[in-house]
Parts: C-alpha cells; sequence; structure tokens
C-alpha cells in the first residue's frame, strides 16, 4: 500500500517508528490473548473419569428369556465445578447371554445417539441414521452406517445376584474402539 | 499474493480504507497528549478478549455463578489471571475515562462542532459504569450481592415506576436465577451492543473533526496518524497493560468472596471505589430522600455536564464549565477520601471484613477438599460445615448455660459464671481427666454450676478418687484412655490406635471392682447400674447427638438431668443442627487434625 503523495517522513525513521508501532501494540494486545487462549484450552487437559466397576442392579431384574433391558448407571460424578456422589451417568442395556450377562453401552458407535431396542426386540435400532445390531450388538445389515459393533462393556456377576459393571464412553465414528 | 490482495482489493477495496484510517493527517504532529482515547480503545479490546473467554466458562444462575467462578478462579489454568485482568482493567478503564474526560474539558475540545461527541463520550462513560454494576454481581458472593441490593433498592425508590423498574432490573420480586440471567445479559449483550455502537459514532466524528491541538502546535509541521501517533499510542498501550498486569500479580487476581447468602449479614457490603463517593453521598440523607440524593442530584449534576458544550459558548462558560468540574471531582474524591476514613476508623467495619475474608477462606478450604462443591451450590457447602455452623448454634442454643474454652462459641467472654460444663475438648482423655480431678470436678469448668456438684459422680470424685492409692491411679490413668477412645474422636484417632493395649486393660478396668464406674454407669454388656449416663460409646458423635436431642431419656441422665432441653424432642434444634454442633465439639470437620 502506497503512502500519500504527500506524505513526507524519513524514510528510516519512519520504518523504525512502524516496527516500535507494531511492536509495542502486539505485545500489549498478546497478554488477554494469551490468557484467553490458556483458559480456552483448558478442556484438553481434562481426562475422562476414572473407570471403576459399580453396581447396576440385580441379576433378577434382567429378563430370563435373553432380551435386553436399559439399566441407568450410577457413579460419582465430577461435572466441571460440582461433585456428586451417586450420579446417574449414562445407561447399558443388560441382557442375559449363555455365561452370565451381557452389557452393552447405549450409545451408538456411529455418530453417538441413544440406540433404541428394535420393534421385533429381536436386535437393536438406531433412530438416528438406520444403524441396526443384534442382540449381541454386532452389526447385522450391511448398509449399517456403524463403523463397529456396539461397545460391549466389562460385566461381573458378584455375590450370586449383584451385577457390576465397567461403564465407559467410547468415541463414535471409528473403527477401533477408544475409550472417552 | 500481490495479485490476490489486488483481487482483494478490487473487490473490497480494503486498501483505500486502510489508507484513509491510517494516513490521517494531524495538525502540528503526533502527541503524547492524543493516546487516551486510544487506551480506552485498547481497554475495550481487552475487556471484549477477556469477557467472551470467561463468558465460555461463566454459569449465570444462583447455584452456578459463585461455582463457576470458583472453578475458573481455581480450577482453570490461566482463569485466575483471566478474571484479574477483567477485573482490574475495567477498574483502570474509569480512571482513564475519567483523565479522558477531563482532557477533553480543559482543552475545550467538547465546544462546537465537537457537541454531539462529547455526549456520545458521556454515553460511553454511563455504559461502563453499567457494566461495572452489572459485572459486580455476576460472581454472586457477598460483597456483590449485598452491594447491588443496594442499587437496585434505590432504582425501586424511584417515584411511580420504582418498584415495577426494580423488578424488571431483578426478573421478579427478589435477587435470584432471573436477577442474574438479567444482568449478565445486560453485562455480555446490550451494554456491549450500546457501548461499540457509541465507539463507532464517537471514532467517526472524532476522524471527522479531528484532534484539538495545543496553541504550541501551530507552528508545528503536520504529522501522521501512522506510524508516528500509533507508535505513542502503542506505547501507553502497553503501560496500561503493564499496570493491570502488575495489579493482578500484586493483589494475586479479584477477590472471591463467600457465596451470596441473603440470611446471613454482611457488615462490609461496599460498592466499587470508584462507586463509593455515592456510597458515602447517601449516608447524609435522612430517610425518604434517597432520591434527592441518589438519583435528583446526581441527575441534575449530571444534566449539567451533558450542556456544557451549549454552556462553553458563552464568554465565561468555558471558565464555568471548568470550575464546575472540578469542583465536582474534588468533591467526588473528597466523598471518597471520607468513605475510606470512616471504614477504616470503624473496628466494626474491620472487624466484619475480616470475618468475611475467614468465611472466604474457609469456603475455597471446603471447596477444595476432595469433597468438592455440592450441586446445590457452594452456599449448601457452608451451611453444612460444621465449623462455621457449630459455633454460630453454640452461641444460641448452648451458650447460655455451657462455655467453650471460657467462651461463647463465637469468642466472647461471658461475663456470669457458666452453670454447666465447658465443652471445648469435650470427649478428649485431658477433658476426662479433668473431670476425675479432686480438684476440679467441682468448679465451673465441670459440674461447678449445676445440681451435679452435689450428686453422686462429685461425691465419688472428690472423696473416692482422692483417696486412690497409687495403683489406683494408673488404673484410672487407663480408664481415662480406654473411655476417651470410646468418643472415636477423629484428632485422637493415632493415639487411640498407638494405645490399643491400654485400651483393652482400660475396658476392663471399667467394670473392675476398683474402679468400679459400672456402679452406676452401664458399660457394655455390664448393667448393673444405671443412674448415670452410659458409658459405651460415651461422647461418640452418635451419644451425643442422642444427649442433646433428650438428655432426659434414661441411656444419659434420666430423672438425674439438670436443667438441660431436649434440643431434638422439643423441637429446639433440627437434627441436621444438633449433628453441625456435635461434629464442631468433635472437631469433626474438613481440615481439621485426624479428618481427611
Amino acid at each position: 500500500m502506497e503512502a500519500p503523495e504527500e506524505y513526507q517522513g524519513e524514510p528510516r525513521r519512519t520504518f523504525l517508528a512502524a516496527i516500535g508501532a507494531l511492536a509495542t501494540g502486539a505485545a500489549a494486545a498478546l497478554v488477554p490473548v494469551a490468557a484467553g487462549v490458556a483458559a480456552l484450552v483448558d478442556p484438553l487437559r481434562k481426562r475422562g473419569p476414572e473407570t471403576s466397576m459399580v453396581l447396576v442392579t440385580k441379576l433378577s431384574a434382567i429378563p430370563d428369556d435373553g432380551t435386553p433391558k436399559k439399566f441407568t448407571v450410577r457413579q460419582d460424578r465430577v461435572d466441571a465445578w460440582s461433585t456428586e456422589a451417586d450420579a446417574p451417568v449414562g445407561a447399558v442395556y443388560l441382557r442375559r447371554a449363555d455365561d452370565g450377562v451381557a452389557a452393552l453401552n447405549v450409545v451408538c458407535p456411529h455418530a453417538g445417539c441413544f440406540v433404541g431396542l428394535a420393534d421385533d426386540r429381536a436386535g437393536f435400532a438406531c433412530p438416528c441414521h438406520r444403524s441396526s445390531f443384534d442382540l449381541d450388538g454386532a452389526v447385522d445389515d450391511p448398509a449399517s452406517p456403524s463403523p463397529r459393533d456396539m461397545d460391549a462393556l466389562e460385566v461381573e456377576v458378584r455375590n450370586d445376584d449383584e451385577v457390576w459393571v465397567r461403564f465407559q464412553n467410547f468415541l463414535p465414528g471409528r473403527h477401533d474402539k477408544t475409550a472417552v | 499474493m500481490e495479485s490476490l490482495l489486488t483481487w482483494l482489493d478490487d473487490r473490497t477495496g480494503y486498501r483505500g480504507l486502510l489508507k484513509s484510517a491510517l494516513y490521517e493527517r494531524i495538525p502540528g504532529g503526533a502527541r503524547w497528549r492524543y493516546v487516551w482515547g486510544s487506551t480506552l480503545m485498547f481497554a475495550m479490546f481487552v475487556q471484549f478478549v477477556t469477557g467472551i473467554v470467561l463468558w465460555a466458562a461463566y454459569s449465570a444462575n444462583a447455584q452456578g455463578a459463585w461455582e463457576s467462578v470458583y472453578y475458573i478462579q481455581n480450577e482453570m489454568v490461566g482463569g485466575w489471571l483471566l478474571r484479574g485482568i477483567h477485573h482490574y482493567m475495567a477498574q483502570v478503564t474509569i480512571v482513564l475515562l475519567v483523565l479522558h474526560l477531563m482532557q477533553v474539558l480543559i482543552d475545550g475540545a467538547y465546544r462546537a462542532p465537537r457537541e454531539v461527541n462529547f455526549w456520545f463520550g458521556l454515553g460511553l462513560l454511563g455504559l461502563v459504569m453499567g457494566l461495572s454494576l452489572t459485572g459486580y454481581l455476576l460472581p454472586w458472593d457477598q460483597k456483590g450481592y449485598w452491594a447491588t441490593k443496594v442499587a437496585t433498592s434505590i432504582a425501586s425508590m424511584t417515584p411511580v415506576v420504582g418498584p415495577s423498574m426494580q423488578a424488571l432490573l431483578v426478573g421478579g420480586a427478589d435477587y435470584g436465577h432471573h436477577t442474574l440471567t438479567r444482568f449478565f445479559a445486560l453485562h455480555a449483550g446490550a451494554l456491549p451492543a450500546g457501548i461499540v455502537l457509541l465507539i463507532v459514532g464517537h471514532v467517526y466524528l472524532f476522524r471527522r473533526h479531528g484532534v484539538t491541538p495545543p496553541k504550541e502546535a501551530a507552528e508545528k509541521p503536520d504529522g501522521w496518524f501512522w506510524p508516528e501517533q500509533v507508535l505513542r499510542d502503542g506505547v501507553a498501550c502497553l503501560i496500561v497493560m503493564a499496570t493491570v498486569l502488575g495489579l493482578v500479580l500484586w493483589t494475586g487476581g479479584a477477590h472471591l468472596g463467600a457465596p451470596a447468602d441473603p440470611t446471613e449479614p454482611y457488615a462490609a457490603a461496599r460498592p466499587e471505589w470508584y462507586f463509593m463517593f455515592l456510597f458515602q453521598w447517601l449516608k447524609y440523607f435522612p430517610a425518604g430522600w434517597e432520591v434527592v440524593g441518589a438519583q435528583v442530584i446526581p441527575g441534575i449534576l449530571v444534566g449539567v455536564i451533558a450542556a456544557m458544550p451549549i454552556l462553553g459558548k458563552w464568554r465565561l462558560g468555558h471558565r464555568f464549565n471548568l470550575g464546575f468540574a472540578g469542583a465536582l471531582f474534588l468533591g467526588i474524591a473528597m466523598l471518597t477520601w471520607v468513605a475510606y476514613q470512616e471504614d477504616g476508623g470503624d473496628p466494626e467495619f474491620v472487624e466484619a471484613k475480616e470475618d468475611a475474608e475467614a468465611i472466604a477462606a474457609r469456603v475455597e478450604e471446603l471447596a477444595s477438599s476432595g469433597v468438592g462443591i455440592p450441586p446445590a451450590g457452594g452456599l449448601a457447602m457452608l451451611r453444612d460445615d460444621p465449623l462455621l455452623q457449630g459455633p454460630l448454634i453454640f452461641q444460641g442454643s448452648c451458650s447460655s448455660c455451657h462455655t467453650y474454652s471460657g467462651h461463647d462459641g463465637l469468642g466472647n467472654v461471658l461475663e456470669e459464671e457458666s452453670s454447666a460444663a465447658d465443652l471445648a475438648g469435650y470427649g478428649s482423655r485431658d477433658w476426662l481427666a479433668g473431670l476425675l480431678d479432686p480438684d476440679r470436678i467441682t468448679t465451673p469448668d465441670y459440674f461447678g454450676g449445676s445440681d451435679h456438684a452435689r450428686g453422686a459422680m462429685a461425691r465419688f470424685v472428690t472423696r473416692g478418687v482422692a483417696g486412690f492409692s497409687p495403683e489406683q491411679q494408673e488404673e484410672l490413668a487407663k480408664v481415662i484412655v480406654a473411655l476417651s477412645a470410646e468418643a472415636a474422636l477423629p484428632r485422637q484417632a493415632e493415639a487411640d490406635a498407638s494405645d490399643a493395649a491400654d485400651i483393652v486393660e482400660g475396658r476392663a478396668l471399667i467394670s473392675s471392682e476398683s474402679i468400679n464406674c459400672t456402679r452406676c454407669h452401664t458399660f457394655g454388656d455390664v448393667a448393673t447400674g444405671d443412674d448415670g449416663p452410659v458409658l459405651t460409646g460415651w461422647a461418640s458423635r452418635e451419644w451425643m447427638i442422642g444427649m442433646v436431642t433428650n438428655p432426659s431419656h434414661p441411656l444419659y441422665y434420666g430423672d438425674n438431668n439438670d436443667r438441660m432441653p431436649a434440643f431434638g424432642d422439643e423441637g429446639i434444634l433440627t437434627g441436621h443442627e444438633i449433628e453441625l454442633v456435635v461434629d464442631w465439639l468433635r472437631g469433626d470437620w474438613i481440615g481439621a487434625p485426624g479428618v481427611n
């Protein structure tokens, strides 16, 4: 950009003044911007909660016929500034399987919607983009947009009738199962 | 690159715009005295940047405002710096605005044709004060809450429309969620939008009229905005930023008090320093005259300032304006000075401030403990804290008979001798050793003031224990250790664990023939006598709660109860209050020795 014709000034002096103006202005502006950026990226430091086995329900509450049933998972939760003991943090489908109980996270691995039971109760169907899974959570339709099977969770039956689950969420849209 | 910029210039004409923005001719050359406007622009920039990031972490509701500010301040990386910059830049902005205004007045830069720009400037001053007022409430701490209440109360005194105005401001009849959402909408939405509009108008008119050069500039050649003036502006902005940063580092950032509590008095409620003159000013107006003091007179004064460009047309007008502004400024400075003098010399205020600091520090300790802030918020956390609530309950309900280390729980030494035991350290080995000391049991620290001074226990100690053999003394020491272990005091947990062997021995001795506590007291499954309180779990949490709930219950003093009311059964205290005072007496609160 050209200076106006009538603009007068010793070139060297003007150049130094311009450098000085840019430097001081940038230095002053950098302070609030730096503090702002530091605070804005603060969530990147946050890791997902420590996972541990939590008691979800009693064995007798799961249907005998092998159909899945949804259960709420309660766990101690730290949500930014508030800490809640035994807070509802998510849901799982529990189902009686050959060797005990199987647990599936209700969240669709495709784009994170809440997967529902199919109308015929013979599998799962996602209401958002029509992913479909069989009762074991495996993708059962080649047209299903889900990149992987529903996320199975570690489950354990303790003291004969207590169903404990390690509740975890996983990143959606990926072939591999990566914890959030 | 060049062709890309040419393409862009063809479509937008940005080069022409930049050229006219930068190559502004300055009559008489660039000067330091022209930097004020630019520093204010810079301050606005800083407030926008920091404000938007704060916004990204702030929650405007009565159970989230204080909590989210606490989180910003203490948990987020750089949060304290961000909030500190926003806080102190707001104050520096006020100072810069006043300096800017003073300069405009002194230079006569408000006169024709610059009247409208002067009014724009006054409007900006008003909006900035509005930002200060609304921003002060947002952290929802005691200070901001009570100070802002005064402001909205004054608004409610406006004739005719006052009550509706207050309801509109506050979002209902009383302070709550909607007060915060509305104040926040003003603070982060409406007022900044007004500021942007006025600044655009202000700068446009400034460019139209140019600077107001001083007389001596007439002989100097013209200069240019870029880069000579921009360099001076840049240096000035850097100084402003360094000042703010220095303030933040020196003070450790903006203060956050205890969460707002409508039920707790806050005698240290004061507005921010630049409003202190108004605070002081209001003291001089008797009941019914607040509107005159807070609205009519300030309204007239602002009116005179707004009329200055018109008044300045007359020969003496400019002098009048300068005199008026000077007097006003001096008056404001005087009022501010008097306000701080009065507060500094008022022991009640100083004490209230110290109390507020102590509570704020305690809140921080609680919030940063592993327990965290409950979903019900910081205030709920305070109300559940035995260390804060216990002394208040003790003072209110217990201190008419009992003392705590000789005072009423809050540190006030009582004039009358207490009529019941001093409860500091109740359940500890020392306390019990005092009770079983023939020289001390009948003093006011123990049974002195009550009927029990003439009871069987006092007789046992003054006659029986006084005549104990050395072996019995040794046995008694073990009984004390064992009985005190029943209390399971957190601060004694370590000692209890290391003296486990003595405790086993002591427990056996409680029902031995030699000491024979069980002649009158039940202990474990030995229930030979039940005249005195049960010793199983003596002074434990459960035992004390039961005792305070109903001391005349057969497990405790039964018919031998002197005058202690059944605080729980008679409904004098709630179950929760009894728990709080008991936990406090037992030293069972977060941060206490032995408590995780």
